[in-house]
């Protein structure tokens, strides 16, 4: 799988979070004035409304919330896949985010709710952004 | 309770759910003229218009041109599949506060003809946009994100699917009472066009684990109309009122560390419950959108029929069945969307159900039902989704 559909720009509440993943790093933000994590990006803290939030760099390590495995989609890029995931994930750090849990043998047996996972930047056959998905470890 | 200000005087629900050569705008057309019929209303008498725009009809302004009307209320709230609860609420704030008299919501929608992928398609448009830029890479479908829900009610609480085909059952059920919806699942060749049992759901094919085929809703063609006129339209009307006792409107969203098995009805249900100062317990007939099997059980709970995390005893077996004087509750009595009609937006068919229950109108009549809820679920439960809860009361 490396044709997923790219983020796209103009954009302005995601694009550093873009560029960080284009570093290899996987970033969040926490508002400066009452500590709230906040993800998806955007430009304001959705707990107090303020505008000054700090971008911070996650570990990458996370827990699967919940997912479900795909058997049909009939968009291209994923129709012509077999069975694939997609999960919410909830990282140390205290954000979710919703993802894909790749690098299992049949992800309709090898997922679980409550399993550790760790993100991994996967190269696009097209675009110049790579996107984070996250592989089960230990 | 609320005063009794406003009722539903007129509905319709479009016959057939699979119409080809006919646009969703004519399906409106033709359900507002039913509807008014219903109701013994005509078309000079209507003066509030409220639609939620389903892509084909473009909304309220475009729709006030092509019906050749001129309201003095134009609402056109688009909160997805529960657009109609919302319009409900709304019409009876406007003709409370005098501003209007006769309102008209109407549905059309030709999804099935278009072979539109509405469960299976990747979700959202194209353009740059805040949350598509974080979603789209990953594949999500409609059908998969309610999924999510399932799986985590699943891990939570123990919920299985042999407990959640239930739900399927019952609603099957109901569906072979009504001729529209046996022609429904006819015309949309279904494997089976009979009752079905907790094994077929079991045995049919999985869509987006943990979701099977059976607990999902169809996609048809179809629409409808409702009229909500105020009190002294509604004494007069050729049918006995139903009344609009409460209601209540919310939006839901997932959040860093929230619970994904409680919905905004949580929210809407106490809001509407209070407003109608009445409790769960006072329900005969609960019309839930069926979009899933998990949106029933989720909402079920969050209205508080149950508590929470005991939706899979609620409705296992097919409990909540018209005609099962124990379970003190039967939900989608015209077979649902998950047998009958779901063209992407099915909220307006909890109301027409609803209101045929309490006229004593239904294929699947709850006899004595006096109090009902419409519950609308729109969007996607597990991401962003809102709840719109509507009380009725027999006149
Ligand atoms: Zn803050």
């Amino acid at each position: 799988m490396a044709n997923r559909p790219q983020p796209q720009f103009p954009e302005p509440n995601t694009e550093a979070y873009w560029e960080g993943v284009k570093e290899g790093e996987l970033r969040y933000q926490q508002c400066n004035s009452c500590g709230e994590i906040v993800f998806y990006p955007r430009q304001h803290c959705p707990a107090c409304l303020s505008d000054d939030l700090a971008w911070k760099a996650s570990k990458g390590d996370g827990t699967v919330y919940t997912f479900s495995v795909i058997r049909q989609n009939r968009m291209p890029g994923f129709a012509e896949l077999g069975a694939y995931s997609v999960a919410y994930v909830d990282l140390d750090e205290g954000f979710r985010m919703l993802s894909s849990i790749v690098g299992v043998e049949d992800p309709t047996k090898d997922i679980h709710i409550g399993q550790r996972v760790a993100v991994e930047f996967e190269e696009q056959d097209e675009g110049e952004y790579p996107i984070p998905v996250f592989r089960p470890v230990g | 309770m609320t005063d009794r200000q406003a009722a539903i005087v007129g509905i319709h629900e479009y016959p057939l759910r699979v119409a080809p050569g006919v646009s969703g705008m004519q399906i409106k057309v033709a359900s507002i003229r039913a509807a008014l019929d219903d109701a013994g209303l005509s078309w000079s008498d209507v003066d509030a218009l409220y639609d939620a725009g389903d892509g084909e009809a473009g909304g309220g302004l475009q729709l006030a041109q092509y019906l050749g009307v001129h309201p003095t209320i134009i609402d056109t709230t688009n909160v997805g599949g529960s657009s109609f609860e919302f319009h409900a609420a709304h019409a009876l704030q406007a003709i409370a506060a005098g501003k209007c008299k006769v309102a008209v919501l109407s549905y059309g929608a030709t999804s099935a003809s278009r072979r539109m992928a509405i469960g299976t398609g990747r979700l959202g448009g194209g353009g740059a946009n805040w949350r598509m830029n974080m979603e789209m890479p990953y594949g999500s479908t409609l059908i998969s994100n309610y999924a999510m829900v399932k799986q985590r009610h699943m891990y939570e609480y123990g919920t299985t699917t042999e407990q959640l085909a239930g739900i399927s059952m019952a609603t099957r059920r109901h569906a072979m009472n009504n001729p529209e919806a046996v022609k429904a699942m006819t015309d949309l060749e279904f494997v089976g066009v009979n009752d079905i049992t907790e094994q077929n759901v079991l045995s049919s094919r999985i869509v987006a684990d943990p979701l099977h085929l059976l607990e999902c809703c169809m996609i048809s063609d179809g629409g409808g109309a409702v009229i909500i006129a105020g009190a002294d339209v509604a004494r007069n009307c050729a049918k006995n009122p139903v009344w609009i006792i409460g209601t209540g409107e919310a939006v839901g969203y997932v959040d860093n560390g929230s619970d994904i098995t409680t919905s905004a009805a949580a929210q809407s249900g106490p809001i509407a419950f209070g407003e109608a100062g009445i409790t769960p317990d006072d329900i005969d007939i609960a019309m839930i959108y069926d979009s899933f099997s998990i949106t029933v059980a989720v909402c079920l709970e969050d209205l508080g029929f149950c508590a929470k995390g005991e939706a899979g005893d609620f409705v296992a077996g097919g409990r909540l069945a018209y005609d099962n004087d124990a379970a003190k509750l039967a939900i989608n009595t015209d077979g649902g969307g998950l047998s009958s009609n779901h063209p992407g937006m099915r909220g307006i068919f909890l109301l027409i159900e609803a209101a045929r229950q309490l006229r004593g109108e239904s294929h699947s009549q709850v006899e004595g039902a006096k109090l009902a809820v419409a519950h609308g679920n729109g969007g996607m439960l597990a991401s962003i989704h809102t709840g719109g809860t509507v009380i009725l009361a027999k006149d």
